[in-house]
């Protein structure tokens, strides 16, 4: 395994500890036990399905919620009794929340008013906030004529210009359309990098999560269901659920054949008989009907019919349908065998790169399929 | 489509008519200089005005219905602000029944209102005077002045106010600094529409101002009297000067609260 | 630690209490008072305990009361029907007919008579409808008519006017925003599936703007119901309302619980209406103005 990101930030320093965390509203549980800890200078990300109380935590950390029980560390100190304004954190909203009757220096200044430095020391300060945000010269303008884009380096201007140790992000990209988002995400890394301080993000939208995070908390109804490095998120999700939520994953039934020294045996439909190591083992869902074997649509690759490969297995297939998407095709496939289980038919989803040389085939073609036993997650 | 088009317009065009005969009328009359009340006019006077302005009893009352209706406007937004702030921001429970209660003089008559009142008022011996109607017209204000300022507080963005206090204002600063600021369009017309309302109302000045006249109480004891109606139609037309100023002013204010909050300035009062 | 909504809920209350408090010791305790008054027995100069019935069934019995009940419920139903019908037409012009940017313009047109001293308001169309009043005089000047016309003269047709007049923008604005809400694509769905104007109109537009509608005919009656100035003015007197029997039995003959049942008769009336009314529109639609 290559190192990734987040194993190179030093563990040692926790900046955010979630200990016991749980929170009530009424009858409805939101938070129900959170343990948790974002390092110094990390990039996390609190990615779930709405209503999975990854805003409440984000709120209590930012001390806008009470919590019901548990406790709440930043920087090592208990924040029970502090309120956000006293908290060493600041919030881009994902209204982004500009004053609407103030100038862009005016609303980056806002913080700065109990600030005992003098009047052209601010104006400083504001100026290379507003330029680290690239919005040099913007200060005069009026806050409620910018865009949605300027709105929101104008919201991240006036959080870091009081560098807090915790900058948190309510799905601040949820409301610019898909080049600006995309472009933002990338200045949005750049910036963590450069100012180091920690970022917390909260976002619905796992391939966000994915670029941008150092390491994602999944929630699911007020629980983490697993935290972990974005590719270790990705390969091997600890149960159906996450797999479910991050990507496309196919899903066979499955047959468990034995188990010896850690090594689970099982069985596919249209897969055969394949050796899973304990890594590749999670949890099944509860409500699942047995268990299930997973695959990435990437994972498999469809052979030509002269084409050679070096992938240990192989299972021939029918293509049902194709979907052109330009840099990619999308295949739906009915592997052979796939049926033999129960009668029902399962397409699996493959996805193929449409590098050069490589022809698009027709809906219709018989063809092979190559694939490798340790791109196989076993749900159960 | 044209043929209906042309059809409404017509209407609409009579109907405005219809609802600006009388202050048509009102002018007319004003400076007519005929004592009474009918067609054809006379001559041209400013003499009734003059009478208006030498009248001592409708200075008292001028008084006393501009004492009234500034007390009762502030006080009906000042409670109205609480009202607005607490049916906008916060949840608990009750909240509906407690606010459909406090905006339900807004659809009592009026008449009901002032007759419990000063029952209640004569029974435990309070002496009547512009105190008691002060009281009345708060109360008959304060469903307008929290419409007005619930649309002014619900159009407010509640992270506006988070994102003060987070940068580290206080809750009070927090309000004061983003908040306050954003509704004050709201809290102009609520009290300009208060104001209004108390300067024009009757029923309630009628019973409960004991023998103090206001404007409204005064103006219904002179048209007993045909020899003081050219005088009270003066009195009218300077009333209805005031009101369209005022009007305009909170519609102006309203619109520009709007351009502000970047938002369109379409709509209108209630 | 166990706060959370009830932080919030204990910061609404404190907030609400003001004016809660204020409505529940200027409203509430009055209204119960009256309520009290209504059951128990009216003395010589003051009230007496005694627990009755009596009062109501004066109430619903006196052929006089009786008489100004019905007139007032016909009154306020006839004004109701004609504001609404009036501005159904002007409501649709400005909804539909006139262009964005001037919708507000003719709203403020129309609210601005409403702000204007209702009392001379009222006066006015005394003398616009009188014996030798405008409409009487010009027509007889033009040589139109011989003799003035007495059916718009101090009498039910003459309140009616009068109150339709008053209440004109209460009805339009309603309406007003019900149309507003109607989704346009919606009417032209309608048109595109081969329905006429009049049928669009029929199925489409009236259903939707029927909350609206009904909202206009609840905001018309309850006041007019309750209406003291307009008998006084117009009618001379002569023609009671019910506000002016309440008024003559709580102050003129210091008959406190029949002016207070009366006062709660009236309260009930008005609250039945209501109820049938909001009934009617939520069965409707789910629309809530």
């Amino acid at each position: 395994m290559s190192e990734t990101r987040y194993d190179r930030l030093d563990a040692a320093t926790p900046m955010i500890e979630c200990r016991g965390v749980h929170k009530h509203y009424g009858d409805y549980h939101a938070l129900r036990g959170i343990d948790l800890t974002i390092r110094a200078g990390e990039f996390f990300s609190l990615l779930g399905p709405s209503g999975c109380g990854k805003t409440t935590l984000l709120r209590t950390i930012a001390g806008f919620e009470d919590i019901s029980d548990g406790a709440i560390l930043i920087d090592e100190k208990r924040m029970d009794e502090v309120p956000a304004n006293k908290r060493p954190t600041n919030m881009v909203f994902q209204s982004y929340a500009i004053f609407p009757h103030l100038t862009v220096a005016q609303n980056v200044a806002f913080g700065l008013r109990r600030d005992p430095r003098g009047k052209a020391e601010k104006a400083a300060l504001v100026e290379d906030a507003l330029a680290m945000v690239g919005l040099r010269g913007y200060g005069n303008r009026a806050a409620h004529a910018l865009s949605g884009g300027q709105r929101q380096r104008v919201a991240l201007a006036r959080a870091l210009i009081l560098k807090p140790k915790v900058l948190l992000l309510d799905e601040p990209l949820s409301a610019l359309d898909r080049k600006m988002r995309e472009q933002m995400q990338v200045e949005l890394i750049k910036l963590q990098r450069q100012v180091g301080i920690t970022f917390v993000l909260v976002t619905h939208d796992q391939e966000e999560a994915l670029v941008m995070s150092d390491r994602i908390a999944v929630m699911f109804e007020g629980e983490i269901a697993q935290l972990d490095g974005p590719e270790a998120l990705y390969a091997r999700p600890a149960n159906r659920r996450v797999a479910d939520f991050i990507g496309v994953m196919n899903f066979l039934p499955a047959r468990i054949l034995g188990e010896k020294d850690g090594i689970v045996t099982a069985e596919a439909p249209g897969l055969g008989v394949v050796d899973l190591p304990a890594r590749q083992v999670s949890r099944a869902n509860p409500d699942d009907d047995g268990p299930t074997i997973g695959f990435r649509p990437e994972t498999m690759t469809l052979v030509g019919p002269n084409q050679t490969h070096s992938q240990p297995r192989e299972t021939n297939a029918t293509i049902d349908e194709v979907v052109y998407y330009g840099d990619m095709t999308y295949y739906d496939l009915r592997l052979d065998g796939a049926a033999a289980m129960d009668g029902k038919a399962r397409p699996v989803r493959i996805s193929m790169r449409n590098v050069f040389g490589r022809d698009v085939q027709d809906v219709g073609t018989r063809t092979r399929l190559a694939w490798s036993p340790g791109s196989l997650v076993l749900f159960r | 489509m044209r043929g209906q088009g042309r059809g409404l317009q017509v209407y609409a065009a009579l109907y405005l008519l219809f609802l600006y005969a009388p202050i048509i009328l009102l002018p007319l009359f004003a400076f007519n200089s005929g004592t009474i009340i009918a067609f054809p006019l006379q001559g041209f006077t400013t003499g009734w005005f003059a009478q208006m302005w030498a009248n001592a009893t409708l200075r008292t009352a001028l008084t006393n219905s501009l004492i009234i209706a500034v007390s009762a406007s502030i006080l009906a937004t000042c409670l109205g602000i609480f009202a607005a702030r607490a049916s906008t921001r916060f949840e608990f429970p009750g909240k509906g029944g407690m606010m459909g209660f406090i905006l339900l003089p807004m659809v009592l008559p009026e008449i009901i209102v002032a007759m419990s009142l000063l029952v209640v008022l004569l029974g435990m011996g309070v002496q009547l005077s512009i105190l008691t109607v002060i009281v009345g017209h708060t109360l008959i204000c304060m469903p307008y002045a929290i419409a007005i300022l619930t649309t002014a507080f619900s159009s407010l963005d509640k992270s506006l106010e988070e994102a003060a206090y987070d940068l580290g204002e206080t809750r009070w600063s927090a309000f004061r600094l983003i908040t306050l600021p954003l509704v004050m369009p709201g809290i102009i017309s609520s009290l300009l529409i208060s104001f209004t309302i108390s300067l024009d109302e009757f029923i309630i000045a009628f019973f409960l101002a004991g023998n103090q006249p206001t404007l409204p109480t005064y103006i219904f004891s002179q048209l007993r009297f045909p020899k003081q109606i050219p005088m009270i139609m003066a009195l009218g037309t300077a009333l209805v000067a005031l009101s369209i100023v005022l009007l305009a002013l909170g519609e102006y204010f309203r619109r520009r609260g709007n351009a502000r909050m970047g938002g369109n300035p379409t709509g209108g009062f209630l | 630690m166990a706060k959370g909504l009830d932080a919030q809920a204990r910061q609404g209350y404190a907030l609400i209490a003001p004016p809660f408090l204020y409505a529940l010791l200027i409203l509430a305790a009055p209204l119960l008072t009256i309520l009290t008054y209504s059951f128990l027995t009216d003395g010589y100069l003051e009230v007496v305990r005694d627990f009755t019935l009596a009062n109501y069934v004066q109430v619903w019995t006196d052929p006089i009361v009786r008489t100004v009940m019905m007139r007032s419920l016909t009154v306020s139903a006839l004004v109701t029907l004609v504001t609404v019908l009036l501005a159904f037409p002007v409501a649709y012009y400005v909804s539909f007919m006139v262009r964005p940017e001037k919708k507000a313009t003719w709203l403020f047109l129309i609210t601005i008579p409403f702000w204007t001293s209702y009392l001379i308001r009222v006066f006015l169309w005394k003398v616009i409808l009188g014996y030798n009043g405008v409409i009487n005089s010009s027509l007889t000047g033009l040589g139109i008519i011989d003799e003035p016309l007495t059916f718009i003269l101090y009498n039910v047709n003459s309140i009616v006017i009068t109150l339709a007049h008053a209440y004109a923008p209460f009805a339009i604005l309603p309406i007003f925003v019900a149309l507003e809400k109607i989704d346009r694509s919606l009417l032209e769905a309608g048109r595109d599936l081969g329905e006429s104007r009049a049928m669009t109109f029929w199925r489409v537009t009236l259903p939707l703007a029927m909350p609206g509608v009904l909202a206009a005919v609840l905001i018309v009656f309850i006041p007019t119901i309750g209406d003291y100035v307009t008998p006084e003015l117009i009618g001379g007197g002569k023609i009671p309302m019910i506000a002016n029997l309440i008024q003559v039995q709580m102050l003129a003959l210091d008959n406190r619980p029949l002016g207070s049942a009366l006062a709660v008769t009236a309260m009930a009336i008005v609250a039945l209406v209501s109820v049938v009314f909001l009934f009617i529109n939520r069965r409707f639609l789910k629309v809530r103005l």
